[in-house]
């Protein structure tokens, strides 16, 4: 069987994955990212969604190479058509730019290459390589042939599939109220304002999750939903998906480019991401807004964590959990806390009934809300409807 | 387990959301292992009811 040896390996071609790789690299690590698809990026896998803020926080510099399109605000619509619509005075971090991810994945897979990872495309973990209970490497099949990549360190950066990790023998598995089935359409000739992302919420719509119209250009944008987990029946996102783009006149005449399935966790990430020499990054570690499913900038800062700690880790020998532990101080003091108060405000909001969202709708819209995140938002809601926020107010 | 290969998107949800870690995903083909219990949860949350628990014809 042929046999590759590195520092690093990575499994998962994805934002987190090429973050990982790079990092590794610059620190001189012998670094391999394995990536099961033939193209990176490809096919898209989410609704291409991003702020602006966190861009600089990784390193990365906005390319119009991989910008389809500029924001300049957000409307939220409720069930029976109240919008509270943000101008771009108001228009805060939750909305940004609507990416053409499969650019800016290989943008990101060309600067772990640049800085000396090795990628093997169609290349496929298929279980782990174990030595006196220690890990040691990944089992593969690339292009068709069974390989394996012996490494000190693995990076898993598997996406929601995240089997890497539970084959190593880390738990990874969701509860099904944190997981949202999602279906996504890329439209055209539709009748939609390219400025403005659009999020449409209530039980009717998209029970325990929203419907998103995010815009990719004049008369275009990606159209899609996630449902969350308890309330799914026999493949229903697609039905809900359909009903809405049957009903709305502004799909009229709308056709479909792509069709895009995929899921997402909603839950506030691993009890633990780490362990001996495995660091778990991005959706495989289950580090994504709970709320909005947004999962780009986490992937993004998870992966460079990892790629700098396994740097100062192989530079003193020691792989251990203990001596990978500062990764997950790095991601919970970053991000653990709004984690945790976005999941709970889920939880709540998915419990919400349409005339209780049609009421937070309208409520919202006559706040005087300066820059509109998640996290403003929720303090509006705190104020009228405490009993949404209960036992988690303290963080908002 | 029965997968609809027309309807099946290949998205890998299933996997992820898999309780028994029982399925496999090798780019385009799934594979279901001994370990599935029959619990339905990838037939409910398959986006696209790609997923049924007939048996193979």
């Amino acid at each position: 069987m042929k046999t590759y040896e590195c520092d690093v390996v990575v499994v998962g071609g994805g934002p987190g994955g090429s973050m990982a790789a790079k990092y590794c690299s610059l620190g001189g690590l012998n670094t391999i990212m394995i990536e099961k698809k033939a193209e990176i990026g490809s096919p898209l896998r989410c609704a291409e969604g991003v702020s602006k803020k966190w861009l600089e926080e990784v390193g990365i510099t906005p390319d119009p190479a991989w910008i389809c399109a500029d924001m300049v605000g957000a409307v939220i619509r409720s069930p029976s058509g109240h919008t509270f619509k943000l101008d771009e005075s108001k228009a805060g971090s939750e909305v940004g730019y609507v990416l053409e991810r499969h650019l800016f994945d290989k943008a990101l897979a060309r600067q772990a290459a640049e800085a000396g990872a090795k990628i093997m495309l169609r290349t496929a973990a298929t279980g782990v390589i174990k030595e006196n209970g220690k890990l040691a490497g990944v089992k593969a099949r690339s292009m068709g042939e069974a390989i394996e990549i012996r490494a000190k360190a693995v990076v898993a950066a598997d996406g929601f599939e995240s089997q890497l990790a539970r084959w190593a023998g880390i738990d990874t598995s969701l509860k099904l109220n944190d997981i949202c089935s999602c279906i996504q359409y890329r439209m055209t000739n539709i009748d939609i304002d390219p400025e403005y992302c659009e999020f449409v919420i209530g039980s009717s719509v998209a029970p325990g999750g929203y419907l998103w119209i995010f815009p990719k250009g004049k008369g275009a944008a990606n159209v899609g939903i996630g449902v969350m987990g308890t309330r799914c029946k026999n493949g229903e996102a697609k039905t809900y998906l359909d009903k809405f783009v049957a009903t709305d006149p502004r799909f009229r005449n709308a056709q479909s480019l792509e069709i895009v399935g995929g899921m997402v966790s909603t839950c506030p990430g691993l009890e633990c991401a780490v362990d001996d020499n495995i660091i778990l990054v991005g959706d495989a570690a289950r580090i994504i807004d709970p709320i909005t499913g947004g999962g780009i900038c986490h992937a993004c800062r998870t992966g460079m964590y990892a790629g700098k700690v396994l740097v100062e880790a192989v530079s003193k020998g020691d792989l251990s959990k203990k001596a990978l532990m500062p990764y997950e101080k790095m991601w919970r003091d970053r991000m653990e806390d709004k984690l945790y108060r976005n999941w709970m405000a889920k939880e709540r909001l998915a419990e919400l009934d349409d005339a209780t969202i049609d009421e937070l709708v309208k409520l919202i819209s006559g706040s005087d809300i300066e820059e509109v995140n998640v996290y403003n938002l929720l303090r509006v809601i705190k104020e009228r409807f405490p009993k949404v926020v209960e036992g988690f107010e303290e963080l908002i | 387990m029965k997968v609809d290969v027309d309807k099946c998107l290949h998205c890998g949800g299933c996997v992820g959301s898999c309780p028994a870690n029982a399925i496999y995903l090798n780019d385009f083909v799934l594979e279901f292992s001994e370990s599935c219990t029959k619990c339905r949860r990838c037939v409910n949350l398959c986006p696209v009811h790609a997923l049924s628990m007939e048996a193979k014809a």
